[in-house]
């Protein structure tokens, strides 16, 4: 049975038939952020869904789809959004191709090349929009995906988003990551003294906005399971420390009660405590404080410098970068502290360590011969693979399905800081299709969680 | 005389962004030579810049003071003795030549050294106080290797 086929579901139902069905399964009915989503009755029935194309695939051979410009006063918009989304990607060829009226005759897509095909209105009507949508197998001739979002206007690109992480896990079987965004720091001034503010965007660099003002040094923005918090580090009034900013309140507070520097914090996966860095004497231990009742619980206390920690997905590891062997480099040790054990054993030093939503890897950073590499490694330390290169490529970040890192390519300065540039940029992590995001000076990008 | 006229130009530097004016790229060598010549009040940020030393520096990934390090410490710590109403803040910087976070540590390492130095010298530790900017505050803001030994360092200025 084709899930397009279907009546209206409840949500329940419908994860339970997501389930039954497998990673082809139903995606569309439901309510999150305020969009109302319903499946569009079927114009084709009864035929088989798009044959199964790899995300391994993709990256040799883009998927061709037509995404021509949607009906209706905002379906230039949509299909401009999921266009650049998909492209951006680099597992899609979005073509530009006319706008089917009713039954698309699949034969003319054919000729183009086309694997899929997008097709739908976007229309508003006093402040409110509602959004078509169907994606077609252009090869079968088949309707994989048809259905309808409801929204204020206001939330156009965010609907656009959404369509484009369907037609991604309909055609790749994976969840997208496009209804997502990117914590930031941005950067302007002089390189001698930067002017740094907290900022947040979408992942494709649209509707940033600061979120702090740029009086202090303001570093490493990372966010919460549930994306309603950041954790961040903070040089307000000269006391460089670990805060708390609720995004949807603005309200912001310290976190624990340190007497050294306090930073590079990240979330438990579920959410219930930060982990981060304290500075002791010559160096730094890791610590982890409880979100509810602020208690802090010490993992390391090697009287080296002990930083950037963070989970493994499952909760049950931590990775961090130290230099209690001489140089900084990865370890990996129970979410308890205790059994480290180190990781890295290439050229030169490592920093940064992230560990992969997807649990398989490790990205980090590697500094040798004064140059800077973005890798991956197994979290067994096997398997260590250079994504890129740079005078300055550090602060890696995934995207949720863990195939993109975002991270901060930074360009050498000449006399008096001319040249000087540091923006944020993705790449795919086998290392490829690098691309700069749009948004000018910045560092430290954070990932985001999906978007509900 | 470089090493004090880069020191005074840093600060000069460092004195313009802690009144909040981005225009610290109108400090020039002028500026630091005039503060060096003209008369500057005993026992003030100046003082300290033009007749003292304010900063020490370290190799690559490294706190170790050196010979010359612990000269500029031993006369700050001098100077400290004759202005014991005088309270400090050491602030340590790291070249751009390593990650973010592993810097900040790396920076309070070195400022802790100069500080555990000066106390060693009867500096008393309720005077000084101690910060990190990893590489986010470089004093000389090329990308060479003169600028990043620069750049790796502890620098000491009146509160």
């Amino acid at each position: 049975m084709r899930p397009s086929d279907m009546p209206l579901i409840s949500d329940a139902d419908a994860s339970l038939l997501a389930t039954a069905l497998g990673r082809r399964g139903l995606i569309g009915a439901g309510i999150a952020g305020g969009i109302l989503a319903s499946p569009l009755a079927a114009l084709a029935q009864g035929a088989p869904g798009a044959a199964e194309i790899t995300v391994d695939q993709a990256r040799s051979e883009p998927i061709p789809i037509v995404i021509p410009a949607l009906g209706g006063d905002f379906g230039q918009q949509v299909s401009e959004v999921v266009s650049a989304d998909l492209g951006n990607c680099g597992l899609f060829r979005p073509i530009a191709g006319s706008l089917p009226v009713g039954m698309p005759d699949f034969a003319t897509y054919k000729s183009l090349g086309a694997r899929a095909l997008v097709s739908g209105t976007a229309s508003s009507s006093g402040g409110a929009l509602r959004v078509e949508f169907r994606l077609w197998d252009v090869l079968t001739g088949t309707q994989i995906q048809g259905t309808a979002y409801t929204a204020a206007a206001a939330d156009v690109r965010k609907i656009a988003h959404i369509i484009a992480d369907v037609i991604y896990e309909r055609m790749l079987g994976e969840k997208g990551y496009f209804n997502t965004r990117i914590a930031y720091i941005a950067r302007s001034g002089p390189r001698a003294h930067q002017t740094t503010r907290l900022a947040i965007m979408d992942q494709d660099g649209a509707n940033s906005h600061y979120l702090s003002g740029g009086q202090w040094l303001t570093l490493t923005p990372r966010f919460s399971p549930a994306n309603d918090q950041l954790a961040f580090m903070s040089y307000a009034n000269n006391r460089p420390r670990v805060y708390m900013l609720n995004l949807a309140t603005g309200r912001q507070q310290l976190l624990g009660d340190f007497e050294g520097i306090s930073f590079a914090p990240r979330f438990a996966p579920d959410g219930r405590s930060v982990v981060l860095s304290a500075t002791r004497g010559g160096g730094s231990d890791i610590f982890t404080v409880d979100l509810v009742t602020r208690a802090k619980r010490q993992l390391t206390s090697s009287g080296a410098i002990d930083t950037s920690p963070c989970y493994s997905p499952d909760g049950s590891q931590v990775v961090f970068n130290s230099d209690r062997g001489g140089t900084p480099q990865l370890y990996i040790m129970s979410a308890g502290g205790g059994g480290a054990r180190r990781i890295s054993y290439g050229s030169g030093t490592y920093g940064s360590p992230v560990w992969s939503p997807r649990g398989d890897v490790i990205a980090f950073t590697r500094i040798a011969n004064g140059s800077f590499s973005l890798g991956v490694m197994a979290p067994d330390g096997t398997g260590e693979r250079i994504m890129t290169q740079g005078f300055t490529v550090e602060s890696p970040s995934f995207c949720p399905n863990g195939r993109v890192i975002a991270f901060c390519r930074q360009t050498a300065a000449g006399a008096g800081g001319a040249g000087f540039s540091s923006g944020i940029s993705t790449i795919d992590i086998t290392g490829f299709h690098e691309r700069a995001i749009p948004v000018g000076g910045a560092s430290d990008p954070a990932w985001s969680p999906l978007n509900g | 005389m470089r090493l004090k006229l880069l020191g005074a130009l840093g600060m000069a530097v460092l004195l313009a962004a802690c009144s909040g004016d981005n225009t610290d790229k109108g400090a020039t060598t002028g500026t630091g030579a005039a503060a060096q010549s003209t008369g500057v009040t005993p026992g003030s940020e100046a003082d300290l810049v033009a007749n003292v030393g304010d900063r020490v520096f370290f190799e690559l990934n490294k706190n170790n003071l050196s010979t010359e390090a612990q000269a500029t410490l031993d006369r700050q710590a001098a100077w400290l003795a004759k202005y014991p109403q005088v309270t400090i803040q050491v602030a340590g910087n790291c070249d751009d030549r390593g990650t973010e976070e592993y810097n900040i540590a790396l920076g309070e390492r070195r400022a802790n050294a100069a500080r555990d130095y000066l106390v060693a010298k009867g500096v008393a530790a309720s005077r000084i106080t101690t910060i990190s900017y990893g590489k986010d505050r470089p004093t000389a803001t090329g990308d060479d290797e003169q600028s990043w030994a620069q750049n790796r360092n502890a620098i000491t200025s009146v509160r």
